[in-house]
């Protein structure tokens, strides 16, 4: 599993120019000298037999846990909750990594006698999946024996029927939770861990909660007090869900956790340009870059958008680990970090980034402006840990996307209104929290979409709004390059044709002659500044 | 003194609440103390004479003056010298009662001003009110002896077109005057009246009035048809009555139908007359006053007016007219002080008693003149368009009439053929825009040709009308009637009168924009729109269609239909609908019932549980991607101002399903179910056309909400009944009838858009495994 580490360039005259992503496209960029550029670390090999390693961990369990097996028993109630379409990104070839563990999980279920086994996607407040959805990640054979008979199933945050108050913790934060994994006899709960910021307690009390429950700290106060939410140690969002977490174990929920983390291989080995280093292209790399670019460019985005959206990872299990919630994600954590930390010295005045045509919640949609946003100044400002972001406080990030006004009614309902009511009014993360939120949350339109479509739950926005807060509180200017000018002054960031330019506005928040840093990202990396 | 000489007499007027009328009694009350006035008016719809008098006389900005002079006393000395009795020149005897007629009877003179003054009125119309209105008073005034001087108000033009000075003196002893019996005239138009009401009920006739009706309104329902197309056949017949005025007249040398009854008009009372002392006042072309009560007051948009406004909005490109010719314009005060002083001055029995009240002889207003002056008044006074720009008016360059009327004919007919070509396309929200401004060009170009045909004779006109009659009585006045009474045309100064009297008067009756800057669309549509989000309504009633989701009930159904079908298979669906479409859609057109009770069949057989469960798939993964995100929104928010929210469609009740929670009813059709599998045949009568207009009015009723205070939103003008049932119509992305529709009659219009960012481009449905049901949340 050794891997090439990720690694800092310092940009010199000779380095060859750097590419952005931006959205569907990619932007070649020269970046002043000395700039540095921060790179993820190489895909490691992929093991002999995942398989094999999913079994040995399920048989050997970290932490006060029995092994699976011993834990079934006949007549007995099994859930299986699973992470959803969010995870990983972008989405991988098949067989997927929750295929090959809930497979085994249910083979030790049918040796065990188990027949009351349901499975659950756990939603949170994400949109349902699709069928072909649910059959990519699950398999057909696992698919076909759970759909027809209703044993699979996806979470639903609004159904009071079926969900269960099981307290609250002694902050006073509600924990009310799926009834039927929360009741089961066993909940075994198959993490996809992409980041160091999935997974644990946050599995359960998260994915499987109400909105009731979730807002306790999906909200801007947790955020910004989340130095990152990438890092657990530093994390208000994290240390609320440890909170619900113990306390739904010390109501009796019996979980075993799975968590499992890929070997970083993020883009086909046909997309080789998408994640080696650019002086290190081959003849073939370049080649398929600039074909991918001019045929991106050449034809509409949309169909641009849905040849990006059909691009399959070639990612493969590179850890598992199962047993008690705690020690797992333990070692999970270390087992990501071992591979994707990057350490770079000393935090830049302006940190640059290009954003993909992907985040976790626009999977075979689009990225609406909203997500734009949230990814940049969310996700990527956020890939830290130790407690310092790569850019100063009141420094500024530059990122590059198209940013088109563009949403997908079906998923992203309530995000049209958000934008168009909401942020017309105000940017201010806590502002808009204090004075829109409730209504949107409770909008029966919203709820019903959510309920019987596809729809993000209609408080989605907000979330994606608050993961900005952090970022928002500490930049000095946020700007986004080649986007729909419109779009981006609705975001209330600025906007610049070129990096040229956007880099001349950031001069007037950070002076001449700024330190510069570059987010080589994805594939992923999480950065640590020293 | 005039004052003296009508000191305790009693006047009566007829046409008080005319434009000299008015003028008439204002001045009257004002200047001759001693006198009371007695108006005989028709009986407005509410409520009598007096009301009538009150509202269409009194209220009238000429009596500001009058109103200021007086102060409190103002009521009541109104109430004491001015009296209303209902009567009407347009039958026998005036249709006077008692009181009427002790009226009449009781007036020492009588003043007739009343008339039809439009230039194209239909004939028969035209010849009751003008022709034979004189002769009824004088023989009403005979019938209750007496003896009264009448004073009748007619027109310089009874002389005819024709070139030079024409005398004041009766038409039967002026030279080249037609020679024409008023009786045979008078009956031929009634026979007129009568035969093109027959005409108009002919098969023929009918159909073709049924074909226009269909062609405006589209699928319209039945009862909005009958009555467009009953509209058609009146319209038809006052045009055909019209045009054999306009014929007729033209025949016998008049240019129009008003100065050829007037003119027979004058034959006819001389003829009638018989003791009644009878004095003829003729003006020419009445204009706003020059001094009484006001400069620049008028009453109504005359005849001058919208051509002036026209060529000031540069719509009148060219207008015929000899530049040297005259235009003979009279301030109206001058003919109120002309007919005063006859009346004043008592029945001439001797010579003759006609008197012209016109500028031409003495003073000429040169038609070329006229138009400088007005140029020049527009260049330094512009009226601004909507986008704030000022208007060039165009520069005439006086063609003749002929040329003008082919030109803006065949202008006319260009933009008509335009305008039929674009409603008959499939337009929708801005582009039926396109639609509306071709009609709205046209409706001008139209208007322009009507006005060259109405009123081309009066700008070449080459008559001159003698006025030393007039002159001999204004030089009998007194200096003081002189002063008061003022009506020598001498002393009228064009420029002023143009430029500081009349100009500025009408271009603020005609209510143009004469300021620079945009004027605010965006802030008159806020207005519309908080008017429909005003807590006060009760309930908001949407159509589904286009007004909520760009699709229909072919895409569903093709939608539903294809999931379950093999790649061939759905290859011959597509096939086989793209064949229908052009039957399907022209049936639409022509009923919307017929059309979903024929188009519904295709789902006989259908097994109905699959379909209830696909529905939901075709609702998330078709419909609300079609959906306006803002019209969802729209109805969301009339709910939260506590509005009703009602949705009636003829979508099937399955494929409305999931947007049930949006509305407080749904009101949509539904098909027969026989062992699990649908009959395809409805359940009750979709509801289209005017049933939504009933069903709504019951649902109100019913609920105790007021339609006057509800809001309907629809797109196309088969959806007509729906929108008119309510007192707040929204058009949504409009197509070219309902667009043109909407704008004619205000009604506010929301373009709203699909999301930009997934559109489907096909509505089939994406493969599916067979014997696999996606399930709901929460459900498996």
């Amino acid at each position: 599993m050794s891997a090439r580490p990720g690694f800092v360039l310092e940009v010199d005259r000779s380095t060859p120019p750097t590419m952005f992503w931006h959205g569907e496209g990619f932007r070649m960029e020269r970046l002043p000298v000395g700039s540095r550029v921060v790179y993820p670390p190489d895909a490691t090999a992929p093991l002999a037999d995942p398989v094999a390693e999913i079994n040995a961990a399920l048989d050997n369990p970290l932490g006060d846990s029995a092994p699976l097996s011993s834990l079934l028993r006949p007549g007995m109630s099994l859930a299986i909750a699973f992470d959803d379409v969010s995870l990983p990104l972008p989405p991988m070839r098949q067989p997927d990594v929750r295929q090959l563990v809930i497979e085994a999980v249910l083979d030790r279920a049918a040796a065990a006698g188990v027949d009351d086994v349901v499975l659950i996607a756990a939603l949170a407040l994400h949109r349902r999946m699709s069928e072909p959805e649910l059959r990519h990640a699950l398999g057909d054979r696992i698919y076909d024996s759970f759909a027809p008979s209703g044993r699979l199933t996806q979470h639903d945050a609004e159904d009071p029927d079926n969900l269960i108050h099981l307290g609250q913790t002694d902050l006073g934060e509600d924990v009310e939770l799926n009834k039927a994994a929360a009741t089961a006899e066993l909940l075994v709960y198959v993490n996809v861990n992409l980041v160091t910021m999935d997974g644990g307690h946050k599995s359960v009390a998260t994915g499987l909660a109400s909105y009731r429950s979730i807002r306790h700290h999906h909200n801007t106060k947790t955020m910004v007090h989340s130095r990152s939410f990438m890092d657990k140690e530093h994390s208000e969002l994290h240390t609320s869900n440890w909170r619900m977490g113990r306390l739904i174990r010390d109501s009796g929920v019996k979980i075993f956790q799975i968590e499992t983390t890929l070997n970083g291989q993020s883009f086909p080995e046909s997309f080789g340009f998408l994640y080696r280093r650019e002086w290190e292209w081959n003849l073939r790399d370049r080649a398929s870059f600039l074909a991918t670019k001019g045929a991106l460019s050449a034809v509409s985005p949309r169909l641009a958008r849905r040849v990006m959206q059909q691009t399959r990872a070639g990612y493969t299990l590179a850890s598992v680990q199962a047993g008690e919630v705690e020690a797992v994600h333990e070692r999970t954590i270390s087992n990501l970090l071992a591979h994707q930390l990057v350490q770079v010295d000393g935090q830049a005045d302006v940190l640059t980034m290009g954003l993909p045509y992907i985040g976790p919640y626009n999977v075979n949609s689009l990225m609406n402006p909203i997500l734009v946003a949230c990814l940049g100044l969310g996700y990527f400002f956020n890939s830290y840990v130790g407690g310092r972001p790569l850019v100063r406080k009141g420094g500024v990030v530059i990122m590059s996307h198209p940013t088109p006004w563009e949403f997908d009614p079906v998923r992203h309902p309530s995000y049209i209104d958000f934008f168009e009511q909401v942020l017309a009014e105000t940017t201010d993360p806590a502002e808009l929290e204090a004075k829109f939120e409730e209504s949107f949350a409770t909008d029966p339109w919203y709820i019903h979409l959510y309920r019987t479509g596809h729809a993000y739950h209609g408080v989605h926005p907000f979330y994606m709004w608050y993961w900005t807060a952090h970022a928002l509180d500490h930049l000095g200017a946020a700007i986004i390059v080649g986007g729909d000018r419109r779009a981006v002054q609705r975001l209330g960031l600025r906007s610049a044709s070129t990096l040229d330019d956007a880099l001349e506005l950031a001069s007037d928040v950070v002076g001449k002659d700024p330190s510069i840093t570059h987010l080589h990202m994805p594939p992923l990396l999480m950065a640590e500044v020293i | 003194m005039i004052s003296e000489a009508l000191q305790g007499k009693r006047i009566a007027i007829t046409g008080a609440t005319g434009f000299v009328g008015t003028a008439l009694v204002e001045r009257l009350l004002r200047c001759v103390p001693g006198c009371e006035v007695t108006a005989i008016v028709r009986p407005g719809r509410r409520g009598g004479p007096e009301a009538r008098v009150a509202r269409d006389v009194i209220r009238n900005d000429c009596f500001d003056r009058l109103r200021q002079q007086w102060g409190d006393s103002f009521d009541a000395t109104i109430a004491k010298r001015l009296r209303a009795v209902a009567g009407d020149v347009s039958v026998d005897g005036l249709g006077l009662d008692e009181q009427g007629r002790q009226a009449l009877a009781e007036a020492d003179v009588v003043i007739h001003s009343a008339a039809t003054v439009s230039f194209d009125s239909p004939l028969d119309v035209a010849v009751e009110v003008n022709l034979l209105g004189p002769k009824r008073v004088a023989e009403a005034m005979a019938a209750c002896g007496s003896t009264a001087h009448l004073v009748a108000v007619s027109t310089a033009y009874v002389a005819g077109s024709r070139r030079g000075d024409v005398v004041e003196a009766p038409l039967s002893q002026t030279p080249f005057a037609t020679k024409v019996d008023w009786r045979v005239e008078a009956e031929a138009a009634q026979r007129a009246r009568v035969s093109a009401e027959d005409e108009s009920r002919s098969p023929g006739k009918l159909a073709g009035f049924m074909k226009q009706a269909r062609a405006e309104l589209g699928g319209a329902s039945t009862p909005l048809l009958a009555e467009r197309a009953e509209r058609a056949r009146a319209d038809w017949v006052k045009d055909r009555l019209v045009e054999l005025g306009r014929s007729r007249a033209q025949a016998l040398g008049w240019p129009d139908a008003y100065a050829y009854t007037k003119a027979l008009s004058e034959r006819a009372l001389m003829e009638c007359a018989g003791d009644i002392a009878v004095t003829i006042v003729r003006p020419s072309i009445i204009e706003s006053a020059m001094a009484e009560p006001f400069p620049g007051w008028i009453r109504g948009f005359r005849m001058a007016e919208p051509v002036i406004i026209s060529y000031a909005r540069g719509l009148l490109a060219a207008f015929p007219g000899l530049p040297e010719g005259i235009i003979d314009v009279i301030p109206v005060d001058f003919v109120v002080a002309a007919i005063i002083s006859v009346a004043a001055k008592g029945p001439d029995r001797v010579g003759s008693p006609v008197f012209h009240v016109a500028s031409g002889y003495r003073n000429p207003l040169r038609y070329g003149t006229l138009v400088d002056l007005v140029k020049s008044w527009f260049h330094e006074h512009p009226i601004y368009d909507s986008a704030g720009q000022p208007i060039v008016v165009p520069e005439w360059s006086f063609p003749g009439r002929g040329h003008v009327q082919r030109r803006l004919n065949r202008a006319a007919k260009a933009l008509r053929g335009a305008e039929r070509a674009l409603s008959a396309l499939p337009l929708r929200a801005k582009a039926a825009d396109i639609a509306a401004a071709v009609e709205d060009r046209r409706s001008q170009a139209e208007r322009a040709l009507s006005y060259v045909e109405l009123y081309g004779s009066y700008a070449e006109c080459e008559t001159i009308f003698e006025v030393s009659k007039l002159m001999g009585l204004w030089e009998s006045l007194g200096d003081v009637d002189k002063k008061q009474f003022c009506f020598d045309p001498a002393v009228l100064d064009w420029k002023h009168y143009v430029h500081d009297v009349h100009l500025p008067s009408i271009v603020a009756h005609a209510r143009v924009k004469t300021t620079p800057g945009k004027k605010d669309g965006a802030q008159r549509q806020d207005r519309a729109r908080r008017a429909i989000l005003s807590p006060e309504r009760h309930l908001a009633a949407f159509d589904l269609e286009n007004t909520l989701i760009a699709s229909n009930v072919v895409e569903s159904y093709a939608w539903l239909a294809s999931r379950h079908l093999g790649d061939t298979d759905r290859m011959r669906l597509v096939v086989r609908l793209l064949r229908e479409a052009p039957s399907l859609a022209s049936l639409d057109r022509r009923d919307r019932g017929d059309f979903l009770r024929h188009f519904y069949r295709r789902y006989e057989g259908a097994p109905a549980d699959l379909l209830r469960a696909d529905a939901w798939e075709l609702f998330n993964s078709l419909l609300l991607a079609k959906a306006f995100p803002a019209a969802l929104a729209r109805v969301r928010h009339h709910r939260r101002l506590g509005h009703r929210t009602i949705l009636i469609t003829g979508a099937l009740d399955l494929v409305v399903e999931p947007l049930r929670p949006l509305f407080d009813e749904v009101v949509c059709p539904s098909l027969g179910e026989r062992d699990g599998r649908l009959t395809g045949h409805l359940q009750s009568a979709p509801p289209t056309g005017e049933a939504r207009a009933l069903l709504m009015a019951s649902y109100a009723a019913a609920e105790g909400l007021e339609l006057s205070e509800s809001v309907a939103y629809a797109d196309s003008a088969s959806d007509l009944p729906m929108l008119e049932a309510v007192g707040h119509p929204v058009a949504v992305n409009p197509e070219t009838k309902l667009a043109a529709l909407a704008r004619r009659r205000g009604w506010h219009v929301e373009i709203w858009e699909r999301q930009k960012g997934s559109r489907p481009l096909l509505p089939l449905a994406p493969r599916v495994r067979p014997g696999i049901v996606t399930q709901k949340r929460g459900a498996n």
